[in-house]
């Protein structure tokens, strides 16, 4: 396990500027909707205007009988042939699953669900005919939100007798991994301290810049779909499972991917209708969705309501924990949607020693867009649902919420621990990422201006927020997820092949859509092969050169992917060894492998890797018994999942006059064991945290009562801008505690901004103004919000409806002091 | 009634699209943007909404830059138009300091909204060749990124001023 130090580490740590940028940055990129190919014919979906309503009738000829149509197709035509849009994750055995048609015949389940593709020459006489297909609906009613979900009185499916999906429940008592959390509440009400709260966890959008494509061309022997996706390999998977063409006379491949955060890890009706209708024209078609049909129709995420109850004696030491989700499905249970509230279930107890937790999820369905992973998949819900409760019990003890959590967190001596929630936690230290945070972010310095402004009055007052966290990730050993019922397994596959001249091709599984996969897998080639990093040519995301792997999500391609890599590479080494021993004359076990070359011991003969790759390819002299070649394939399962933590520090400044609120700093100091290239790690953790500061403060993605989404367009979904961000304070612990799965002890990075920044910015806009008794803001924390939690008490209320015709003689609010 | 066609509307353009003279019938409704990506196969130049609010579709018009969704094909007529694929000679090697910076600070990770952003970003610095960090970001608000927290893209656009100073200097 401390192979590193065992070598010289050049590349490993290296600030290395991206292999993939010249091509991006110069615009010769290959996204899905830049591809074309002879007599390509273009897709535009019909989508139902409706939440729920039965399709009685399309009529199609119109759109037929428009200029370079060449086909309008319903649900009806394909039947059978469409195939479904699978869930993986079925969490209980008795989950109810509606069936989901990737265009259905009957019946739509939400608005923008697609109900006719028309087929044309060109994409604006597809949608000039679009606008002429007539489908006339008989309107259903619909159920929108949680609470009336979980009434039964509408239901989602009729068919189905209930918008009840699954109920999933962990029990600490029952599991044996602790006490029950039941009976520590109780006794907390007697003698010690309860806090319960329920916290809203909005339905927010992953919003990729790059809207989702999909090419396919039937033309060939293999059919071939070219898609935005970050899961190249389950798709293809998916599509013979469902579609009857056998796996092998399929090719999928996912060229440049602008973007996922889990909203490309789907198999998604638009996918399934370029299939079908490609198949039955026998011609190349495409897809590419418009910004308003993605914000519609593109899975979202989040969207839960938390019951939350925490426990702890007088000093504020926890003593229970006990949760209870709703989470909102949509219209469907897309690939992983009711597994991702489960994946958040044991991350509620976070990093600290409870004694007792119940977890329950129940999962509903409703009229609306489908949800499934976004970023951080259900690790930022709970984080940031213990992280405000714990800010709310240092309240309540009245210490410093760095004290509370100090007085629960796990000691760094304490690793490996096995938490409430059953993990094995294996290194970290809470400790020194606190202390590095507080130093970097001058907290004490912060403090002190706070409490000076509360003095005084100020108008504008200063909040600090807080957020430890830690989260699972690397998903994951197969076996584990075979325990919860997923799919699928965990593990991830690599090839590292070494050409004639010297050069090496490496293949990997991963699906990298931004993450930098070619530069930083470049690094780990270069370093553990000795080769130099401009000779390492990664290669993915495309099923005839990749044939194996699990893609991209859940912070795995390193953790996973390139323990893969690591151990191909290895056994390309003990390959060339033999060839190597044979060449030199000598013995195997005097061989030293270096910097690339084989070298004898005690003499000055050597040979390097690539000569012994020219060597094999001649092939005019090697041992009896050796296999000539010196490629190698690994894949590899993890053992367990990693642990990445930090400690977010953010200072907000809230106007209590406006309910405005300006970020001030914000300072994180991540713990993700070693680091192959910081400049990539530090653009994941950036681009993480904005994400989870949106969510805070401005996204949300809503549905007004009949199911319509309102906040459909980038006008309507607030996506930060530039001036709407600051710069940031990323540091890392001196001493990362190394992960101890994997060989290179890397931890995952893409989620850890996402889950830990969400409860650091609403920690500290209510920080700022809890002395003026708001102990909850809902998020997202518009300044309306803030200003209504400020004034909630004070008697200082609502505007009353007849203050409005402001300009009349007697109306209230006409001068200065007027109707206060 | 024959059914609706634009045929008859079809309109001549001509215009010079990165250093080329270029000349098509389009429909009077074709964007500039699609006239970039579908005509000329400027496939660079990309688009990320419906709305013009994400600006990856920036390209300088006569030297300003513009979204081009925003524009139609037809007034873009007598024009010049620089895409990123026009910035800089990229079969020679070349990279312009904008692009390099980019590169340099880590500015993208899946680089879709990179165009628009290198095609502002020169833009703003052809206007205020010194910015502060505050008029970087209020420049480059029109511009959508969901990578990088803009923390790096922000980096870029002062590294390239500061290097574009250097050059003066």
């Amino acid at each position: 396990m401390t192979a590193t130090q065992d070598r010289p580490a050049a590349e490993i740590g290296k600030d290395r500027r991206r292999k993939e940028d010249q091509r991006l940055i110069t615009g010769r990129t290959r996204w899905t909707d830049n591809i074309t190919l002879p007599g390509m014919l273009h897709l535009a979906m019909v989508r139902s205007p409706f939440a729920h309503a039965s399709i009685t009738s399309i009529d199609v000829e119109a759109a037929k009988a428009s200029p370079n149509v060449v086909g309008v197709f319903t649900g009806k035509d394909f039947g059978e042939e469409l195939g479904a849009c699978i869930n993986a994750w079925p969490i209980t055995p008795d989950q109810k699953t509606p069936a989901h048609s990737p265009m259905p015949a009957d019946r739509v389940a939400f608005a923008g669900e697609i109900v006719a593709v028309v087929v044309a020459r060109s994409v604006a006489e597809a949608r000039d005919a679009a606008e002429l297909v007539d489908v006339e609906y008989e309107e259903l009613p619909a159920v929108i939100g949680i609470k009336n979900a979980l009434k039964d009185e509408v239901l989602a499916h009729p068919e189905l007798g209930t918008n009840k999906s699954a109920l999933w429940v962990f029990d600490s008592g029952e599991a044996g991994t602790g006490t029950d959390a039941e009976a520590a509440i109780e006794e907390a009400r007697a003698n010690g301290i309860v806090i319960e709260r329920e916290y809203r966890q909005q339905r927010l959008i992953p919003a990729f810049m790059e809207p989702r494509s999909v090419v396919v061309d039937p033309t060939g022997e293999q059919i071939t779909m070219w898609s935005a996706t970050q899961i190249p390999h389950i798709l293809r998977f998916a599509l013979a499972a469902t579609t009857g063409v056998p796996e092998s006379k399929i090719r999928v491949i996912a060229p440049d991917v602008g973007g996922g955060f889990g909203g490309k890890l789907q198999v998604t009706p638009e996918e399934w209708v370029a299939w079908a209708v490609a198949r039955r024209l026998a011609k190349p078609v495409k897809y590419t969705e418009t910004r308003s049909e993605s914000l519609m129709a593109a899975h979202h995420g989040r969207d839960q309501v938390q019951t939350l109850t925490l426990a702890a004696d007088k000093d504020g030491k926890v003593t229970g924990l006990k949760v209870h989700l709703d989470a909102d499905l949509g219209s469907y249970v897309a690939i992983v949607g009711g597994g991702v509230p489960v994946l958040g279930a044991f991350m509620f107890n976070a990093i600290y020693k409870f004694p007792s937790y119940r977890f329950e999820c129940q999962t509903v369905l409703t009229n609306t867009t489908f949800t499934d992973a976004y970023r951080g998949a259900g690790r930022p819900e709970a984080t940031y649902a213990i992280e405000r409760l714990m800010d709310e019990l240092a309240a309540e003890v009245g210490v410093d919420p760095l004290e509370i959590r100090e007085r629960n967190w796990i000691t760094h001596e304490e690793f490996p621990f096995t938490t409430v929630a059953g993990l094995e936690y294996d290194t970290g230290n809470y400790e020194a990422a606190t202390a590095k945070a507080k130093e970097a972010f001058g907290y004490d310095e912060l403090r002190r201006e706070q409490a000076e402004r509360r003095e005084r009055g100020d108008r504008v007052q200063l909040g600090i927020g807080v957020s430890t966290f830690t989260e699972m990730c690397g998903l994951a050993p197969s076996r584990v997820l075979g325990s919860l019922d997923y799919g699928a397994g965990g593990w991830e596959h690599a090839s590292v092949r070494m050409t004639p001249l010297g050069k090496v091709e490496v293949v990997t599984g991963a699906s990298a859509h931004g993450q930098g996969h070619e530069t930083a897998f470049s690094q780990i080639v270069a370093d553990r092969l000795g080769v130099p990093f401009e000779d390492v040519e990664v290669l993915h995301g495309d099923t005839q050169v990749a044939p194996k792997g699990l893609d991209t999500y859940g912070s795995r391609s390193l953790v996973v992917g390139g323990e893969a890599l690591v151990r191909a590479v290895d056994k390309v080494i003990d390959k060339a060894k033999v060839l190597a021993a044979h060449l030199l004359e000598a013995n195997p076990d005097d061989l030293d492998y270096s910097g690339g070359r084989f070298t004898v011991r005690g003499t000055d003969q050597g040979t390097a890797i690539q000569e012994l790759a020219t060597a094999t390819f001649a092939g005019h002299n090697y041992p009896d018994g050796m296999e000539l070649s010196l490629d190698a394939d690994a894949t590899y399962d993890p053992v367990n999942f990693n642990y990445p933590h930090g400690t977010h520090l953010c200072a907000m400044e809230v106007d209590t006059e406006t309910g405005a609120v300006k970020m001030r700093k914000y300072t994180c100091c991540d713990d993700i064991g070693v680091i192959i290239n910081p400049l990539i790690v530090a653009g994941q953790v950036h681009g993480g945290l904005v994400q989870g500061i949106a969510q805070a403060l401005w996204e949300e993605a809503v549905h007004d009562d009949s199911g319509t989404l309102v906040s459909g367009s980038f006008v309507d979904y607030l996506l930060p801008t530039a001036a709407d961000t600051i710069s940031f304070d990323v540091v890392h612990t001196d001493d990362p505690s190394v992960c101890t799965t994997n060989t290179l002890g890397t931890k995952g990075v893409g989620e850890a901004g996402t889950i830990a920044s969400t409860p650091a910015v609403v920690n500290a806009v209510v920080d700022a103004v809890r002395h003026l008794g708001v102990n909850d803001i809902q998020m997202p924390c518009t300044p309306e919000r803030v200003w209504r939690a400020i004034h909630a008490n004070d008697g200082d209320a609502v505007t009353p409806a007849d203050a409005m015709p402001h300009f009349q003689e007697g109306a209230l609010n006409q001068d200065e002091g007027a109707g206060q | 009634m024959t059914p609706l066609t634009l045929e008859w509307l079809m309109t001549k353009i001509e215009l010079t699209v990165d250093g080329a003279a270029v000349s098509d019938d389009v429909e009077p409704r074709m964007l500039l943007v699609q006239y970039l990506r579908e005509k000329l196969g400027k496939t660079g130049t990309v688009i990320g909404c419906d709305t013009s609010n994400c600006g990856a579709c920036t390209v300088h018009l006569n030297g300003t830059s513009v979204k081009s969704c925003n524009v139609l094909a037809v007034q873009a007529n007598g024009s010049t138009v620089t895409t990123i694929e026009g910035l800089a000679d990229a079969a020679e090697g070349e990279l312009h300091p904008v692009q390099e910076a980019f590169r340099e600070c880590h500015g993208l990770q899946c680089g879709f909204c990179t165009p628009g952003m290198i095609m502002q970003a020169v833009d703003l610095l052809a206007e205020n060749p010194s910015p502060t960090e505050e008029e970087v970001r209020l420049g480059m608000e029109g511009n959508l990124c969901r990578c990088t927290g803009y923390h790096n893209i922000v980096k870029s656009v002062l590294h390239a001023a500061g290097q574009t100073e250097g050059a003066k200097a």
